[in-house]
């Protein structure tokens, strides 16, 4: 589902002034860096990490929605929900792929996920308590992926960038189905708009943290943003964010839960947008070092999957061994 | 000709089949051991599910008492629900599934392929779709059946395991109820009796490529064509049937 203000990166690189120098070059003209070029240690490691905390969002992005699968109301919006779950797999599956191009392997990066070294987008550890979540999710949640993963199609690394569009377009068709989804609680009963305001009453402010820290507060932001790899400011980002939401969010008919949000003509040179309340960081950084409603679930969940799958993958390696001896055992016959 | 309750009993037959094996399929949405296959699970969920919703449109037309898909996929009591018991059964593992799966889609396929000549048109329509989503479901499901037959000590202890647990649900796929008995004569739906011989030799050359053995079974478990469900059935139906239960009668 998306990756977040990076968190905890080091993109500190020892290489020769020269080097980096030549490097740069490549980057401010625009070109795109494929797996087998020469490149920082620093770039590197920076886009591992970034490309594999995508990775694990998506992976673990999986939980909340796939929550509501066999609960789904309609046989349209099971196989709806069902199909989504499975292109945010999918989603994983490249952005792995993309990862293991720079050295890296998806057992690796999933143990750094399980023991922790690897984080994954705060969201996610918020649970699904209705069904009117789902419909938040996609509209909300997906829709910030959005506005932080198409300044991504344009990032400096080839394969993430190849990557990004693809799954931006998907992307784009969940969030208007999640839309959909409250639009129709919205011109429900009473009770289904009830339930689509107190979703979007718990995912407002979660949602506007997945941008990441305050600018002044994010220590990365400078060298990812020579690189390639960062575009626009988590605030910037945010602002645009609220300004095509709070329009959606009138269509339905149900409030953000924001007492001081209100428009500022002086905004976006002089464009207007949206002013918003103080977000509470504290509840941020509290979610990302672990202690949210759902982090030791998810993770639990997510280390229960793979060691309950170990003897499968066992016994799939062995075949394909045993298979491969077979074939090799009568070519020599 | 059969009558038309005929024809709505023999659909729901199918259509429950599989809405509640794509339900249990989709339990392992993100819960399987290889991302790869993860995906490949709800492949096979989406298509049962996908063909459920058709056979239900088409029971409720024949029905004509004006039920919709959802109505009859969430709006009936545990013992009108006709699917049997082999796609109810709770996902114990990974072998149990693929296994589980290979029984149903050896007998659908070709069941599948005999509805091709159905005299009833939409009947040939949604066979015509079906018997390609199951050719993959046999192929998808007999490789990891092989797989893990003939892969570590392990997982050929577990794969034998399952086919000991799951074999005795084997039979029912072939109970011809009175409803599908009149369908079969009529020319509408396949008889499932008559493609037992198939079933058996795709069951057996999977088998042999696997290691596994065909365990006697001298009790056979049957009763949900009847709508007597195992334990299990009432849980799958409290999950399914949660939201309409709880708002009924509303737009989703």
């Amino acid at each position: 589902m998306y990756s977040q203000g990076l968190i905890g990166s080091d993109s500190s690189t020892d290489e020769t002034v020269e080097f980096l120098a030549a490097f740069q070059a490549r980057i401010d003209a625009e070109e795109k860096i494929e797996p087998n070029d020469a490149m920082p240690e620093g770039y590197r490691r920076t886009l591992i990490r970034q490309i594999g905390q995508h990775a694990h969002s998506e992976i673990i992005g999986m939980q909340p929605e796939g929550n509501w699968i066999t609960r789904a109301p309609s046989l349209r919006r099971k196989a709806a929900l069902l199909a989504k779950v499975q292109d945010e797999g999918g989603h994983g599956l490249y952005l792995y792929s993309a990862a293991e191009t720079l050295g890296v392997s998806r057992e690796d990066l999933t143990d750094q996920l399980l023991d922790g070294r690897a984080k994954y987008s705060s969201i996610f550890n918020y649970p699904t308590l209705s069904w009117a979540d789902i419909g938040t999710v996609g509209w909300l949640v997906d829709g910030a992926a959005i506005m932080n993963q198409i300044p991504l199609c344009r990032c400096s690394f080839g394969p993430y960038a190849r990557a990004m569009i693809r799954v931006c377009k998907e992307e784009s068709f969940h969030q208007r189905q999640g839309y959909e989804i409250l639009l129709t609680l919205c011109k429900g009963s009473a009770a289904q708009k009830e339930m689509a305001q107190e979703s979007l009453n718990r995912w407002w402010w979660p949602v506007l943290m997945m941008f990441g820290p305050s600018d002044g507060e994010s220590v990365h932001s400078d060298q990812n943003t020579k690189w390639g790899i960062k575009r626009f400011s988590n605030d910037a980002l945010r602002q645009k964010f609220i300004d095509a939401t709070i329009p959606q969010a009138k269509v339905l008919g149900i409030e953000v839960p924001d007492p001081d949000l209100k428009w500022d003509d002086s905004l976006n040179d002089g464009r207007g947008g949206y002013v918003h309340g103080p977000i509470d960081w504290d509840e941020f950084w509290r979610v990302v070092k672990g202690h949210g409603a759902m982090n030791r679930d998810r993770i639990r969940n997510y280390k229960k999957t793979v060691d309950d799958g170990a003897w499968v993958r066992e016994a799939a390696m062995a075949h394909a061994e045993k298979r491969a001896a077979r074939k090799l055992a009568m070519a020599a016959e | 000709m059969a009558g038309s309750a005929d024809l709505f009993a023999a659909l729901i037959e199918l259509a429950d089949d599989q809405l509640i094996l794509g339900h249990r399929l989709s339990e392992w949405s993100g819960r399987a051991p290889i991302l790869e296959e993860d995906l490949a699970l709800s492949n096979l969920a989406l298509d049962l599910i996908g063909g459920s919703r058709n056979i239900y449109t088409y029971a409720g037309l024949v029905e004509g008492k004006g039920r919709d898909e959802d109505d009859l996929a969430y709006m009936r009591l545990e013992r009108e629900y006709l699917n049997c018991l082999l796609v109810e059964r709770g996902n114990d593992d990974f072998a149990q599934t693929m296994l589980r799966q290979l029984y149903f889609a050896a007998l659908m396929q070709p069941y599948w392929q005999a509805a091709l000549a159905s005299n009833d048109e939409t009947i040939r329509g949604i066979a015509g779709k079906a018997v390609k989503e199951m050719a993959y479901h046999v192929r998808h499901s007999a490789e990891w059946v092989i797989r893990l037959g003939d892969g570590t000590a392990q997982s050929a202890e577990k794969m034998q395991a399952a086919v000991v647990e799951m074999h005795p649900f084997t039979e029912e796929l072939f109970t011809m109820s009175e409803a599908a008995r009149a369908c079969a004569k009529a020319g509408s739906l396949p008889d499932r009796e008559s493609l037992r011989a198939e079933w058996s030799r795709t069951i057996a050359s999977v088998f042999e490529q696997a290691l596994l053995t065909v365990p006697e079974v001298r009790f056979p478990q049957s009763g949900g064509r009847q709508g007597r469900h195992g334990e299990e059935m009432g849980h799958i139906l409290a999950e399914l049937q949660y939201v309409q239960r709880t708002h009924p009668g509303l737009t989703w």
